[in-house]
Parts: structure tokens; C-alpha cells; sequence
């Protein structure tokens, strides 16, 4: 310690009293102030004194945990009811919350709240502010969890329900929340810096370059594909198409309101949001219902494509205050709400669920809505809810800068992460609370449907699922219920949460009039969270991009300089943007195709981050805590390597990218005018190219993380090496400070902790305010 | 009925402040317990700064 982040030096007045406790971490607190931290001996004590009562509890918790993994895992009945999902994944958060995030906190992080957090020694009143936990835990979850945990676990239903339920439980515990837990923890110490920063940081000019490579790649194709999920849901879809544009002007509406007529009037602007929100809800299906309406807003889906493509530019080119910010207030505040309003109608409904826990395709690699075998791609399928890469971007970004306290971290990143999880796991329910007849008619692509409700019906009946016999009447009536022409081939994810989320409403609030309603309610949100990530995916990926060129054409680092900034948004905008037109015209069906891809890119992007992780670990912990982050990467590089070698060297076309483009072209080369799904040459020639692009893509992400890990490993070798012989390591952590403030960790305050903060409520205000200024 | 209302009301306060509705209040505290030598910005002010920084640093969102 001893110097301020801007190089001057630290008050005298701290450090030199006697009398002041001097622990071995090197921070000498403030004398004046009581104890910024509960002291470890009593912390420990705590911890490790097993009452009756705690006792009871955890083993109760336990329990009821044990019997709901059994009656999903083991009873197979006819049907088993959803609250045994709830039971399940809650018990098994709480135990993995309760007991291993207490295990990577101890061994491997070692939180010390006797250290400033930036939020304390950088403290500007703007981006560094110290948050209180409650609120920074809704903050983060709000943003870390969009449409990814939504549509992911219904792809995935297609292998039966318990695939997926063990992975996004098991993997979030052991993967995905330590992953974001790390991460947080470890941009905190280091002032907020990003995963990019630290990649450079800790694996050197190559390692960091390929993460940075990588990272903006990795972007283009999750912001593609978010897109394509939106186009999938809104295309010939009228009434979605009216109400999910009618959030642009209402988001135009707000964001003045809050910049000219009432500054900061976020909660009032939000409520007047939602309630016009609400009102484009009801008036799209009034507009839908009538024949301009239909005729007007009834799009294909190459248009939609078009009309975003478009709009993803203009939004990004935009002023925040206008768009971004306005329609971020909207996100959020549906987030929570609708989150909280699913998580209340599944128990209070608990719906009885027919799919059976492993399906026919389970085993097989030609699934209808997405093709591989179980695993890996199972586990790339389901990424947001398990593990997400994309976490690490938001974990290094807002969040390390509004941290009260260390310890805080293990409630907001590995507390929020199970939160998400819980989320996927809702939405994992609602898509298999439907039949699964109508689950397979929805999610497979045209080609195989037909299109219409009688081929539909007839391809379904034909797959000879147990116990799925639909007629084209049941499909007609699913689409007439919730207000939609056709139900059939809206691959995606998001129809099909729709149709099982207003299925389960419905039940809730509101009978079979209001599934309509339930419906396009599910679309607007779930179009709402990826337009708002579509947006500020498109800046963030243009500001990288800017920041790249910049270091040859230095005119590029400015980020005010208007041609600068707006060529690169265009590239950006242009490469998510091709992809998503080969997914909306790709003849395989987009998604069936592309979904891989964005669970690939997802989940390498964790491996990415998981590197750092490990790089950074091995200078902080024994070898034999080094599993906590060694296991996860693992598994997660082993999934997406294998996943990538297959999609390039699987000689089965329905799986192998090159396979798929050899077939096509030998199909061309002997004249053949149709082939597979494809039925004109045309078709046949798109193939080709979108393999080849696809085939390209997977390579090129391959190749990026396969440096980012071989980096990281060597990285870790050193660190390792250098402290078996006792060489310090090169520490990139800011420099520590006393911390002069003290908040609890958890969500419900120890004895310990009440009792600090007592002493701490005693102190006189004008002493208890941070005394960090110096400007 | 007064305690339906003031859970309500901490709903809302805790909605307000996930969505930053508190921010211009946070920045006053610390522009007063800094020390600065100039007045704080004004409402008005602060939030056109705070969106207008949101320009040129822009906030991922997840998937």
C-alpha cells in the first residue's frame, strides 16, 4: 500500500498510531473508525458451530432435495409434477451456495474486508459508487440474465426433460457460478478492469490478442442469433410484429421524458413504460384483427431480418438517452417482474408434465430441432442458465465498480448466477408443460413440417414418439388460442416458451381468453431483452473493434470522431448481420443449424475466461485448489473442442458443417436439382455457402480459444513454478487500502455482522461518510 | 393495511434502486462527503452526464 490509484501518497494521518490492529495482509485501518471487518476467528467460529437448529435445517433442505432429484431421476410414472423441478434445483442451490461457494471463498479467494473495494478508493459518485448488496444483486442479475436462459432449455427439451435439468443444476453449481464468481472477484481487485484487460494482463501480447480476437468474433455470432430468434417469433406474426415495433416508439417517448420533462424520474417513466407497453400488448391484437392490420404488419421473415439489420445500425448510432438507456429501464423492470410472476404461477399451478426424461432422441444425433448427439451438444445447447461466457463480460464490467465489500462478491456472482440458472430451469418447464406433439410441430423446420397444419400433424404422428398422436385440428386450435395464424415451424425457442408460458398463466390468472394475451406478452419480453442485447452488443463489439484499429490508425481510438465510430458500427452491424440472413434463408432451417454455433461461442468464451481465471488463480493458491477452476475449464474446453471438431470433421452431413457442403456440392456437380431439404439449385447453392462460412467460423473460434487455453496453462506452469521456488509473482492487483466502511456479506446479516454494524450505526454521520475525496 | 403498503412501498424502493432512480441522490452524498470545491451538478445536469458517458462506455447486456 501507500499510493493512491493517481500516484500521490496516502494520507499520514493513517498507519503510523499504535495501537491499530497490523494483521499480515499489510492494511493498516483507519484507528478512529470500529472494525471494518468481522474478525476471522469469530467468523470462523460461527461458521463451523453446528446448532440443533442449523442442523435440522440443512438436513431437512437436503432431504427434500434427495427426494425431488428421485422423482425426477428414478420414479417414472406417467407424468411427474413440476414443483419436484422447483424442489430439485432450489435445494440444490441452496446446498451449493451454503457449502462450495464457501469453499472457493476460503481456499481460493480469501475475500478480505479489511481492503477498499474500488468502489470505496475510487469513489466518484458515478461509476464507482458503493451499492448496497440487495440492490447490486437485482442490478447484476438484471444484467447478466436475458433471452439466453429462455430459449437455450427449450431447444434442449428435445432429448427429454432431465438432460438438461441435471446440466443447468450440476453445471451451474460447479461451472457457470464459479465462473462468475471468479471472474467478479478478481476484476474487482484489479479496479474493474475487463476480462480483455486482464487477458493481456495475465497471458501476455498473444494469449490476450486471440482472447480479444475471440471475444469480438464470439459476439457477432451471439448477437446473430439472438436476432434470429426475434425474426423467427415475429415473422407473419402480425400482432407480435405490431406490439414488439411499438417498443421503439415508446422507448423514444421515455427516453425524452427522462431527458427533457422529468430528469431522473426512472421509476415514474418506467410504470408510464410498462402501462403503454401493456396497451401495445392488447392494441396489437385489435390492430392483427383487422384486415389493414393483418395485411400491414404481416412480414416474412427476410424483411424482419432487413428491418433489424437497419434498426440495429440507426440504434447504435443513436444517442444512449434517446433508445438504450430508456428501453434498459423497460428490460429490466419486465425482467424481475415477469421472472418473479413465472416463478409464482409454476408453484401455485405446479402443472403435471407428460414428456418422458429421456426422449427417442436422446440417443440418436438427427434430432429434428437441433441435430448432434447428446453430448457435447447437449451441453452447448443449454449455455446461458449453466455456464455462460457472456457473464464474464458483465462480471468485469459494471458490477466490480458498485461492490460495498469483498465478501459481498459470493452473493452477487455466485448468488446471481444460480438466480439465472432458476430462471432457465422456469423456462425448461413452461416449454415441456406443453405436448409434445405440438413441442415438435413448433420446433422443427419447414422442410420437415411441411409448413402447413396437416403436414405437420402428419410428420409428428409419423415420428412414433410414445404417447404423441396430434391432429391438424389441435394444431389450428393451439395457433387460434394464443391469436396466431399458424403455429407450425416457429423454431427459435421463444414461440414455443410462449405458448407453454401462457399455457401456465392462463391457469394462473385469466382462463383460456387470456392466452393470447399471455402469448404475445411472452414475445414482447423476450423480444424486448434481445433487442436491448442486440444494441448494446452492436456497441460494446464497436468500441473493441475501434480500440483494435486504433492501435494502427490512432484517429480510431476516438471515440467521438463521428466517421470513425460509424464505419465501425457498420462492420459490426454488417457481420452479425450476414449471419443472421443466412440463418432466416439458410434452407436447413436457421436455427437447427446455427443454434450450435451460438452455444459453442458462448461457452468457448467461458473457456476464455476460465483461463484467465486459472492464470490468475495459480499466483494466489496452493496446486490443490487449483481443481475449482481446473474442473469447469475443463469440462467446458473438452465440450466446446469436441463439439467444434465435430461440426467441422463429422463425416454426417446433419452434423458436419465440411460434410454438409461436400454432399451439396457433389448434389450440384451431378446436375442434381434438388437435394435434401433444399428443393431449388438456388437452395442448393445457399447451402454450400453458409456450410462454408459456418465450417469457417467454427475453425477459426477453435483455433482463437485453443491459443487462449495453451497460454493460459503455460501461464499457470510459471506462476506455479515461480512459487515452488520461491520467485514472487508479477501481481497485477491494484495496490490494497484500508477499507473505512463495513456492510454484512449475505443477504441476512450474521450476529456478527449485526453487531458491527451497531457499533458502526453509533459513530457520529459526518465520521461514518467515506473520506476518499481527492479531487 | 398499512403493512401491505409499506411492502409495496419497499418493493418499489427496491425496483427504484435497481434501476439506478437513486443515482442523483448517491452522487450528491459523495459530492458533499468528498470535499469538492464546486457546487454538484444539478439534476438535470447529472443525468444528461450520465447517459451522454453511457456514449462513449458502453454497458454489455447478456443474452
Amino acid at each position: 500500500m501507500g499510493t493512491m490509484p493517481d500516484g500521490t501518497q496516502r494520507d499520514s494521518t493513517h498507519g503510523s498510531s499504535q495501537g491499530t490492529a497490523q494483521l499480515d495482509d499489510g492494511i493498516t485501518p483507519d484507528p478512529s473508525l470500529p472494525p471494518t471487518s468481522v474478525d476471522e476467528s469469530v467468523r470462523d467460529a460461527a461458521d463451523r458451530k453446528w446448532t440443533p437448529a442449523k442442523i435440522a435445517l440443512w438436513a431437512a433442505i437436503a432431504l427434500l432435495g434427495g427426494v425431488a432429484w428421485i422423482m425426477l431421476a428414478i420414479i417414472r410414472g406417467e407424468t411427474v409434477n413440476a414443483i419436484w423441478f422447483v424442489f430439485a434445483s432450489v435445494c440444490t442451490y441452496l446446498i451449493g451456495y451454503r457449502f462450495y461457494s464457501k469453499v472457493i471463498e476460503r481456499y481460493l479467494l480469501k475475500p478480505n474486508d479489511r481492503r477498499a473495494t474500488p468502489a470505496e478508493y475510487k469513489a466518484d459518485g458515478k461509476d464507482y459508487v458503493r451499492t448496497d448488496r440487495n440492490v447490486l444483486f437485482g442490478h447484476h442479475f438484471a444484467a447478466i440474465a436475458g433471452a439466453g436462459p429462455l430459449v437455450g432449455p427449450v431447444i434442449a427439451a428435445q432429448m427429454g426433460y432431465l438432460p438438461g435439468t441435471i446440466w443447468i443444476i450440476i453445471g451451474v453449481v460447479l461451472a457457470g457460478a464459479v465462473q462468475d464468481y471468479l471472474v467478479l472477484f478478481f476484476s474487482m481487485r484489479r479496479g474493474g478492469r475487463s476480462l480483455g484487460q486482464m487477458a493481456r494482463e495475465e497471458l501476455g501480447l498473444i494469449g490476450g490478442t486471440a482472447a480479444l480476437v475471440a471475444t469480438l468474433l464470439i459476439m457477432v455470432i451471439i448477437v446473430a442469433i439472438l436476432a434470429l430468434v426475434v425474426v423467427n417469433a415475429l415473422g407473419e406474426s402480425p400482432w407480435g410484429v405490431f406490439s414488439v415495433g411499438m417498443t421503439i416508439p415508446i422507448a423514444l417517448f421515455m427516453g425524452v421524458y427522462l431527458r427533457f420533462i422529468r430528469p431522473g424520474k426512472v421509476m415514474e417513466v418506467s410504470i408510464i413504460g410498462f402501462v403503454l407497453l401493456m396497451a401495445a400488448i392488447i392494441g396489437g391484437g385489435a390492430v392483427a384483427g383487422t384486415e389493414w392490420g393483418a395485411a400491414f404488419f404481416h412480414l416474412d421473415k427476410v424483411t424482419i431480418a432487413w428491418g433489424l439489420i437497419v434498426y440495429g445500425f440507426i440504434a447504435a448510432i443513436l444517442p444512449v438517452w434517446l433508445l438504450l438507456a430508456p428501453r434498459d429501464y423497460l428490460s429490466t423492470f419486465m425482467k424481475i417482474g415477469v421472472i418473479v410472476m413465472l416463478a409464482l404461477a409454476i408453484i401455485v399451478v405446479r402443472p403435471e408434465i407428460t414428456v418422458p426424461a429421456f426422449s427417442e432422441f436422446a440417443g440418436r444425433d438427427n434430432g429434428p430441432v437441433f441435430s448432434g448427439a447428446l453430448f457435447p451438444f447437449l451441453f452447448v445447447t443449454i449455455a446461458c442458465g449453466a455456464l455462460s461466457g457472456f457473464h464474464a463480460l458483465i462480471a468485469s464490467g459494471t458490477t466490480p465498480k458498485l461492490i460495498e465489500k469483498e465478501r459481498q462478491t459470493r452473493l452477487i456472482g455466485y448468488g446471481g448466477m444460480l438466480m439465472e440458472s432458476f430462471v432457465a430451469i422456469m423456462a425448461l418447464v413452461a416449454a415441456i408443460s406443453i405436448d409434445r406433439g405440438i413441442y415438435f410441430a413448433m420446433n422443427a423446420p419447414v422442410a420437415l413440417t411441411g409448413g402447413t397444419v396437416e403436414t405437420a400433424a402428419q410428420w409428428v404422428n409419423s415420428l412414433g414418439l410414445a404417447g404423441v398422436n396430434i391432429s391438424a385440428a389441435d394444431l389450428a386450435q393451439t395457433a387460434s388460442d394464443v391469436g396466431e395464424q399458424s403455429i407450425v415451424s416457429r423454431s427459435g425457442g421463444a414461440p414455443t416458451l410462449a405458448v407453454g408460458l401462457a399455457h401456465i398463466m392462463q391457469q394462473f390468472i385469466g382462463g383460456t381468453a387470456m392466452m393470447a394475451f399471455w402469448y404475445h406478452f411472452a414475445i414482447m419480453f423476450e423480444a424486448l431483452f434481445i433487442l436491448t442485447a442486440v444494441d448494446a452488443g452492436t456497441r460494446v463489439a464497436r468500441f473493441m473493434l475501434q480500440d483494435s484499429i486504433g492501435n494502427f490508425i490512432p484517429k480510431f481510438k476516438d471515440n467521438s470522431w463521428r466517421p470513425g465510430a460509424w464505419l465501425c458500427t457498420a462492420v459490426m452491424v454488417a457481420a452479425w448481420g450476414a449471419v443472421l440472413l443466412m440463418g432466416v434463408t439458410d434452407p436447413l432451417g436457421g436455427i437447427n443449424t446455427l443454434f450450435p454455433l451460438f452455444g459453442i461461442a458462448n461457452q468457448l468464451l467461458a473457456a476464455i475466461a476460465l483461463s484467465v481465471c486459472l492464470a490468475i488463480a495459480a499466483k494466489r493458491t496452493a496446486l490443490k485448489y487449483l481443481w475449482i477452476v481446473a474442473v469447469p475449464l475443463a469440462f467446458a474446453a473438452v465440450v466446446t473442442i469436441t463439439a467444434s471438431f465435430l461440426k467441422i470433421f463429422s463425416p454426417v452431413p446433419a452434423v458436419g458443417y465440411f460434410a454438409n457442403n461436400a454432399a451439396f456440392a457433389k448434389a450440384l456437380a451431378d446436375g442434381k436439382t434438388s437435394f435434401g431439404t433444399a428443393k431449388t439449385q438456388a437452395a442448393m447453392e445457399a447451402v454450400v455457402r453458409n456450410t462454408m462460412i459456418q465450417g469457417w467460423l467454427s475453425v477459426i473460434f477453435v483455433v482463437l480459444s485453443i491459443i487462449v487455453i495453451i497460454t493460459a496453462v503455460i501461464a499457470t506452469i510459471n506462476a506455479l513454478r515461480n512459487t515452488a521456488a520461491g520467485r514472487a509473482n508479477v501481481e497485477h492487483e491494484d495496490p490494497a487500502q484500508a477499507s473505512q466502511v463495513f456492510a454484512p456479506a449475505g443477504f441476512i446479516p450474521t450476529a456478527a455482522e449485526r453487531e458491527l454494524v451497531t457499533t458502526w450505526n453509533q459513530l457520529p454521520a459526518g465520521e461514518r461518510l467515506e473520506k476518499s475525496g481527492h479531487h | 393495511m398499512n403493512p401491505v403498503v409499506a411492502g409495496i412501498r419497499g418493493i418499489a424502493g427496491y425496483l427504484g434502486k435497481v434501476l439506478g432512480a437513486d443515482a442523483y441522490k448517491k452522487y450528491l452524498e459523495h459530492h458533499a462527503a468528498a470535499g469538492h470545491a464546486g457546487p454538484p451538478l444539478t439534476e438535470r445536469e447529472f443525468w444528461r452526464d450520465r447517459t451522454d458517458r453511457q456514449d462513449t462506455n458502453p454497458q454489455g447486456r447478456c443474452c
